[in-house]
């Protein structure tokens, strides 16, 4: 039995603790979506519309080298959201995503989203504080991966 | 004679005293004139000691000064304490040898004599009381330590000419001694001549002084004795307020100071080598041709890069962070981890340092501006 | 061995034959040995005489390479397990190279155990969950906690989750131990910095894992063993989800030489690590010490 999307994104860490009404608002541009192991969720150069709040499964976010294939720079669970090129001009996806399994998430509309933050001040605010929240761990994780801490070579 | 009872003796009577170890089995040490210093050496009788010379101390100097009369006590601390008796700089722990896959091990117990100290500065006991909870009092006992440690038979000598380097009175640990000794000397010389009052500690040492020529001490001398401490007490200027000194060191660890200080300080190590609770060690191996293995414990220094090293590099890499190190290990960290305070009060850091920096101006300094912080980028340069 | 990890009072000062002293290395001899990835390897190690001697999971012991050195290494083994002792060392130095490239049949010396345990005996750890958080070479002193707690028979224990993180998929250690685990009703998460084409497992921090156990924070514990920065992140970010300090605990490394608190070399401010660590709460001094520099 499916739960009533506004349900999904009101119970998701993303939104968590918001009004109601707050999360009634975003959940009129949300719709249930599934993915299929190894299905792309998201692909690098095209318009970027959606924000994904990953429910079940796992998604890796990829980049693809002639070379060496698709490389997974991070995976994202249960909880996590992905796809945050439909915040800001030119709305490009830079990486792709893609499920690893089964994946089970809530796709919000972001022209949508946009207009709703666009009419209301307080919303677009908060999606913003949220967004960025999640943006401000990813970012510090990745730049702490980059100082290679379980690294071999440093005593060398 | 029993514990707490007190006799006179002349220059015989310690010459006796010392006799009288040695013929008990005691190897007896004292301090003599070596190097242009005092320091400490194997002592026969009275003569062998520094007889009519002084130390004159400041930071960053020390000199002695050979001067008339027959005081042998007349100095206040040489560079080299009586740790290196019981924790010598350098000690073997155990030698090994592998063949095939036999190993065949020795570790040595010095099977040397009982030590006998004739002449241990009040200090140098509270000092030796320190380093006691370090290396005899934990969970562990550390056999080298405890070998000569346990049974080494202390005659000490109240100290009636401390150095200008010197503030004991701060932290209570002189001029005069009331533990810790098996014999206490207080050396006399005035208009009634040149004697000790010699108190007794324990009973062995009022066995010991059965066999040495003296009379009843009178209340004139005890009351001589009380004037020499006195006028010992007076002398000692230098002060390290200690109210509350373990906490304002612990929260002064972005202090400016510290950088103040690196920039004087040569992070040589003379302070922590000539410091008398300084116990820190390397261990390391070295295997001869022939196989065999010895592994040694020499002395260290936490102003030595190496000391806080783990693999990548050491922890305290700059020298603002190992004076820090040193001196809040002495002042207040030392109360955390053994109870007591790592300084007593001998002054040696400060003579011996070769840019003469002083611990007690240092600790003043941050207590005056307790809470200033270090400019930091956070908070951007001042203008300079 | 000289002293066991019960024993408190002082050790006997007259030395006999069989009690060469603290500070001498009992001969061990290598009976097993697994290189885990290029530069970690795991000993196996019984006494060439006398008894086996007992440790609790967390404490180190101090391992000689005869002729090169010493070096504090953890005790990986699991008290299940009767048998030799294991040593997993990470060559990053001479005494750790020497002592990774011994073989079957050698000689090595131990000293120890040493320090303060992880406490997987104590009453903190009796109830409710246990997350367990490992970085790098980090799970090898976890080892044996992770195998009592999960063997842990007492009915009023939660569950246990382990997050650990290396480098990328070829440096993960103990990948038996994490599956056998997993099979005994442990939730094992294994993530990567960087990872190899092919890889379908996690791939980030271990802190971004952490938002996605399920684990009860007001009742939980929480283990962590790791590089400095990881450990104060991770202790930091189980603060956030809610776990109270004085239940979570860290195992610190400084420069060990003597293990009996002699040497001087181990010292975090307060603390004399091999006497009073490695393992510690992480609450109050702990946590402040890990944010300071040059400590």
């Amino acid at each position: 039995m499916m739960r009533p999307v506004a349900e999904l994104v009101a119970s998701h860490p993303l939104f968590a603790g918001l009004p109601e009404g707050t999360t009634a608002e975003i959940a009129a541009c949300a719709r249930n979506v599934a993915f299929l192991p190894g299905e792309l969720v998201l692909a690098e150069g095209q318009p970027a519309d959606t924000l994904f709040l990953v429910r079940r499964g796992r998604v890796a976010i990829e980049i693809h080298a002639p070379d060496r294939g698709s490389i997974v720079v991070e995976t994202v669970g249960p909880g996590g959201a992905v796809g945050w090129s439909w915040m800001f001009p030119p709305y490009r996806w830079q990486f792709d995503a893609r499920a690893l399994g089964p994946v089970g998430a809530v796709a919000i509309d972001a022209t949508c989203l946009r207009a709703k933050a666009d009419a209301d001040d307080a919303l677009g605010r908060l999606l913003v504080t949220r967004v960025a929240g999640v943006l401000l761990q990813r970012l510090q994780a990745t730049r702490i991966r980059l100082l290679d801490l379980y690294g071999t070579d440093r005593a060398r | 004679m029993r514990i707490g009872s007190a006799v006179t003796i002349d220059a015989e009577g310690l010459d006796a005293l010392i006799a009288t170890l040695a013929s008990r089995g005691y190897e007896t040490k004292g301090p003599v004139v070596r190097d242009g210093a005092i320091l400490p050496g194997p002592v026969g009788g009275i003569n062998d000691l520094p007889v009519g010379v002084r130390d004159v101390q400041s930071p960053g100097r020390y000199r002695l000064e050979h001067g008339e009369g027959d005081a042998v006590f007349s100095w206040a601390v040489g560079p080299g304490s009586w740790k290196a008796e019981f924790f010598p700089p350098s000690q073997e722990l155990w030698t090994s040898t592998l063949e095939g896959d036999v190993v065949t091990s020795e570790a040595p117990v010095a099977d040397v004599a009982p030590l006998a100290i004739v002449g241990a500065r009040p200090c140098e006991l509270a000092a030796l009381a320190v380093l006691d909870r370090v290396l005899l009092d934990g969970a562990v006992t550390d056999p080298h330590y405890a070998a000569r440690r346990v049974d080494a038979f202390i005659v000490a000598a109240e100290c009636g000419s401390p150095a200008s380097t010197c503030f004991c009175t701060s932290m209570g640990t002189g001029p005069a001694t009331e533990s810790d000794f098996d014999l206490a000397l207080t050396e006399l010389d005035d208009d009634d001549g040149h004697r000790f009052v010699v108190r007794v500690g324990t009973d062995r040492g009022a066995e010991i002084l059965e066999y040495v020529p003296g009379s009843e001490t009178t209340p004139r001398d005890m009351a001589a004795r009380q004037a020499v401490l006195a006028s010992a007490t007076k002398a000692i200027d230098r002060r390290l307020e200690t109210e509350g000194l373990a906490e304002l060191l612990a929260r002064n660890l972005d202090h400016p100071s510290w950088d103040d200080i690196a920039e004087r300080c040569l992070s040589c190590g003379n302070c922590t080598l000539v410091c008398p609770t300084c116990f820190c060690s390397d261990v390391s191996d070295t295997t001869d041709l022939a196989g065999e293995v010895r592994r040694q414990r020499t002395w260290a220094s936490c102003f030595d890069l190496d000391h806080s090293y783990i693999h990548g590099g050491p922890v305290r890499s700059s020298v603002s962070s190992r004076y820090r190190q040193w001196l809040t290990h002495k002042l207040s960290t030392w109360w955390d981890q053994f109870d007591s305070s790592g300084c007593v009060g001998c002054g040696r850091c400060i003579a011996w340092c070769p840019v003469g920096i002083d611990l007690t101006v240092e600790a003043a300094a941050i207590r005056a501006s307790d809470g200033a912080l270090r400019s930091s980028p956070a908070s951007g340069r001042d203008g300079r | 061995m000289g002293s066991t990890a019960e024993s408190t009072g002082r050790v006997a000062m007259q030395r006999s034959a069989d009690d060469p002293g603290p500070m001498s290395p009992i001969p061990h001899r290598v009976v097993g040995r697994k290189v885990e990835t290029g530069d970690v390897t795991t000993l196996s190690l019984v006494p060439v005489a006398g008894e086996a001697w007992r440790f609790l999971p967390g404490q180190f012991n101090m391992l000689t390479a005869y002729g090169v050195g010493e070096a504090a290494i953890s005790v990986c083994s699991s008290r299940r397990e009767v048998g030799p002792f294991r040593h997993t060392v990470r060559d990053v130095g001479p005494v750790t190279a020497a002592l990774c490239r011994s073989t079957v049949g050698d000689i090595v010396g131990v000293r120890g155990p040493f320090g303060t345990s992880w406490g997987v005996d104590d009453s903190l750890l009796a109830t409710g969950d246990v997350v367990v958080v490992a970085g790098g070479i980090g799970l090898a002193p976890l080892r044996g906690a992770i195998d009592d707690l999960v063997h842990r028979t007492d009915a009023a224990g939660g569950r246990v989750f382990v997050v650990s993180g290396a480098r990328e998929p070829a440096q993960v250690i103990f990948a038996d131990d994490l599956e056998a685990w997993r099979r005994d009703g442990a939730e094992i998460a294994v993530t990567v910095d960087m990872a190899p084409t092919g890889w379908r497992g996690h791939v980030g921090l271990v802190t971004s894992m952490l938002s996605e156990i399920d684990f009860d924070p007001s009742t939980s514990s929480a283990l962590i063993c790791g590089p400095e920065i990881m450990m104060r992140l991770t202790a930091r970010a189980l603060v956030d989800r809610g776990i109270d300090p004085g239940r979570i605990r860290v195992s610190l490394e400084r420069n060990m030489q003597c293990g009996l608190g002699w040497c001087g070399h181990c010292q975090l401010g307060p603390f004399l690590l091999c006497r009073d660590g490695p393992v510690l709460p992480y609450a109050g001094a702990v946590a402040q010490l890990l944010s300071e520099r040059e400590r």
